[in-house]
């Protein structure tokens, strides 16, 4: 049993890294029919791994599917710190805080919706999160017409705008949601929107809204803290992280969300996240860190963490550049907590803690800085080999063995500091996250211009 | 005070671009510039002198933002811009290059001119997530114009190197195209000859000089090469202990007796 276990693991860990190889090859497909068909494709062969049954049991079980959910998160959550501290070279411990943060945002909108019966929580999410980031995006323009203000008026400007959002949001959501829960019900209340697909729905937005709100407050977050040196920042985000797990634990007590029972944990989250939205939303943040990094901007991100006064001298404003960065990285540490909640069913603030939080960042350094093939591959292959394959293997040597994988993977991460301190993969990128190549101008046309190019325009190339 | 050094050669045509009235500049009780005044015309070619520890690369950096002045005032094309942050400056039109190379290391070549672009892409952050036609259109524009600087730099062949890998010579040439690709008005360059052999000073010179007329720049040279300096500028201006010393042409410099001093010592009566 336990080779045939061995065995049947290592074969999963290879097909998960096989497969991401391929889907990520495909979208790199010139044609757009090869593209769409291929990434449908990947979608399907896993659905139906999970479908399919040989024998009594299906290819993928119940595990499996787990490991696959919970890689995908981490996937997006570190995709999320790869662009923040491998791309953009801010250290940062706080993506745990926005993971967390997202999570529960979620949670609590469909648990709302599902066991009380309420569109309240929804509406209070959805209204705050859009007249959040319009009162930030109103305040940044209103900003931008002044020179140097100090940040923390600005910060003190933009909290105040949030806290009468959130304030207004509050009010309106309630009362719409008083309007809309006795016309059209909610999940088991007779009405237009008792059915599962209404459920669907909520749970998106849910997931949506989770993810912004999380990138809202790392906005209100980032603003005074990202001007210090990343070292500080670092400090900084891990002090975000603790207020984060200890407003979790008491979220009971000195918050008012009793739903959320503080540190018994959080039960009762409808499990909703099936493959295929855990599939859509990792594309979309494959997708968008993609067309993100192999921009302009992305060029930006990657100059910031280069030389921050060269940056400055090639008129990159780097303080915002840091800002948007970080926003982005929270947005998908937000929706990928959206994700797990929805999985796993029970959100407990041991899940979020300080220490835990070390995990997105351990796969980030051990795919690579800077690499999001890494990132990617290092969630899934940690997820398979950490929580798959050492656990079960060690459970069977008794009850206490599993902790020994904490000793083991630390010293897998030490040696392979020492060994290959750029990371698993360095670099590399596989197929559609590669940078497009740009071909050399042909030197039969050179530019109009450039034919006037004195011999001084070869110095020292001789 | 400004006027009283020097012999003022007559007044170049063109406007004024860049004109710099009582700039000074603490750092702590330590007076880095004092009192710095210059004014330079569109179409000059200055060169800014003076022994180490002189001030010139301060200036350079209050020039661009990277310091804020203690008092006075820079005036480019009419505008104050004493107190901008640096990256407004550079997109006001003044670039610069730096006395120790400052490449994006691990980025290559074509990117680090590319990234000059930036802030005059002509596409934004929801166009590039969205890869639509406007992202497409300009992406190969500025692609295509940063590899015109390249062949004008003969860094074509070297586009997807990272700069980290290139020699001194190619990275000083790739620092020069960057600082053009961000379209600057004036530019500004701090000891570009540094560490360079007398075969590339020469190529150098003759570089600064058709870069000057194919852009219609202005520049403003901190030079210790001698032969760079006089060979190529129109008007210096010699700095010691944060004060300027001497203005004039390279002839008139040559023949300055506080320059001589400055550079020498006193002599021995």
């Amino acid at each position: 049993m336990e080779l045939g276990f061995l065995l049947g693991s290592v074969v999963k860990i290879v097909a998960v890294l096989g497969w991401l190889y391929g889907l990520l090859q495909v979208m790199a497909h010139a044609s757009r029919w090869v593209k769409i068909i291929g990434i449908i494709a990947a979608f399907g062969v896993i659905q139906i791994a999970f479908t399919l049954k040989i024998g009594d049991q299906s290819i993928l079980n119940d595990f499996d599917a787990g490991l696959l959910f919970q890689a995908c998160t981490m996937a997006m959550v570190a995709l999320g710190l790869n662009l923040i501290y491998g791309f953009n070279g801010q250290f940062s411990l706080g993506q745990w805080g926005f993971y967390g943060l997202g999570a529960y945002a979620a949670a609590y909108v469909t648990y709302k919706w599902a066991n009380d019966r309420t569109s309240s929580a929804l509406f209070v999410l959805l209204i705050g999160v859009i007249l959040a980031g319009a009162t930030i995006l109103v305040l940044r323009r209103f900003l931008s017409r002044y020179y140097n203000v100090p940040v923390l008026s600005a910060f003190t400007l933009y909290l105040l705008g949030c806290v009468a959002a959130a304030a207004v949001a509050v009010v309106a959501g309630n009362a719409i949601a008083s309007v809309i829960d006795p016309l059209f019900g909610a999940k088991d209340a007779p009405g237009l929107l008792s059915g599962d697909l209404a459920l669907q729905i909520v749970f998106v937005l849910a997931v949506l809204c989770a993810g912004v709100f999380a990138a809202e407050v790392s906005f209100l977050f980032g603003l005074p803290v990202l001007s210090l040196g990343s070292d500080y920042f670092g400090i900084a985000t891990l002090g975000f992280s603790i207020v984060i797990n200890t407003l979790m634990v008491n979220s009971d007590t000195i918050l008012p969300f009793p739903e959320m029972k503080g540190g018994r944990g959080m039960i009762g989250i409808p499990k909703l996240t099936t493959w295929f939205w855990v599939f859509i939303f990792l594309m979309l943040v494959i997708v968008v860190m993609r067309n993100l990094i192999h921009s302009s901007a992305g060029r930006a991100i990657l100059s910031v963490r280069e030389d921050e006064t060269a940056a400055k001298a090639m008129g990159i404003d780097v303080a915002s550049n840091k800002l948007l960065t970080f926003v982005i990285g929270s947005l998908f540490a937000g929706l990928g907590g959206g994700i797990y909640a929805h999985y796993i069913g029970f959100l407990s603030p041991g899940t979020f803690s300080f220490l835990a939080g070390f995990n997105p960042l351990i796969v980030v350094v051990f795919g690579g800085l800077g690499s999001m093939t890494g990132t990617l591959a290092a969630s899934f292959g940690w997820m398979f080999f950490l929580e798959g394959l050492l656990r079960v293997l060690l459970g069977q040597m008794g009850t206490e063995a599993p902790t020994w994988r904490f000793v083991l993977y630390p010293i897998a991460l030490l040696l392979l500091m020492l060994l290959r301190p750029q990371g698993l993969l360095g670099k590399t990128e596989w197929g559609f996250l590669r940078a497009p190549a740009v071909k050399p101008r042909a030197p039969a046309s050179p530019p109009p211009d450039a034919r006037a190019t004195p011999a001084a325009a070869a110095p020292a190339a001789k | 005070m400004a006027n009283s050094i020097g012999n003022s050669s007559a007044p170049p045509p063109g406007a004024a671009i860049l004109d710099i009235q009582g700039l000074t500049k603490f750092f702590g009780g330590l007076r880095a510039v004092n009192d710095f005044s210059l004014t330079i015309h569109r179409g000059e070619l200055i060169g800014l002198i003076g022994p180490n520890g002189a001030g010139k690369t301060t200036v350079f950096n209050l020039i661009t933002g990277l310091y804020t002045p203690s008092s006075g005032d820079i005036r480019f094309l009419g505008q104050s811009i004493a107190g901008l942050e640096p990256f407004e400056i550079t997109q006001r039109g003044i670039a610069r290059t730096f006395q120790n190379i400052r490449l994006f290391p691990n980025l290559t070549v074509l990117d680090n001119v590319r990234i000059a672009y930036h802030f005059h892409a002509g596409y934004n952050l929801f166009d590039a997530i969205l890869r639509n036609g406007k992202f497409g259109s300009q992406e190969k524009e500025l692609t295509e114009r940063a590899q015109d600087f390249l062949a004008i730099f003969k860094l074509e062949r070297v586009q997807d190197e990272l700069a980290v890998n290139l020699p001194y010579g190619e990275q000083r040439r790739v620092e020069i195209a960057r600082a053009l690709a961000s379209n600057p008005r004036l530019l500004l360059l701090d000891e570009p000859a540094a560490g360079m052999n007398p075969n590339e000073i020469l190529n150098l010179m003759e570089l600064i000089g058709f870069i000057r007329e194919r852009f219609d720049l202005t520049i403003l040279l901190i030079e210790h090469q001698m032969r760079v300096v006089m060979g190529i500028c129109e008007r210096i201006t010699v700095m010691d202990f944060g004060e300027v010393i001497a203005r004039g042409t390279p002839n008139e410099i040559q023949n300055n007796e506080r320059v001589i001093e400055a550079y020498l010592g006193k002599g021995v009566d």
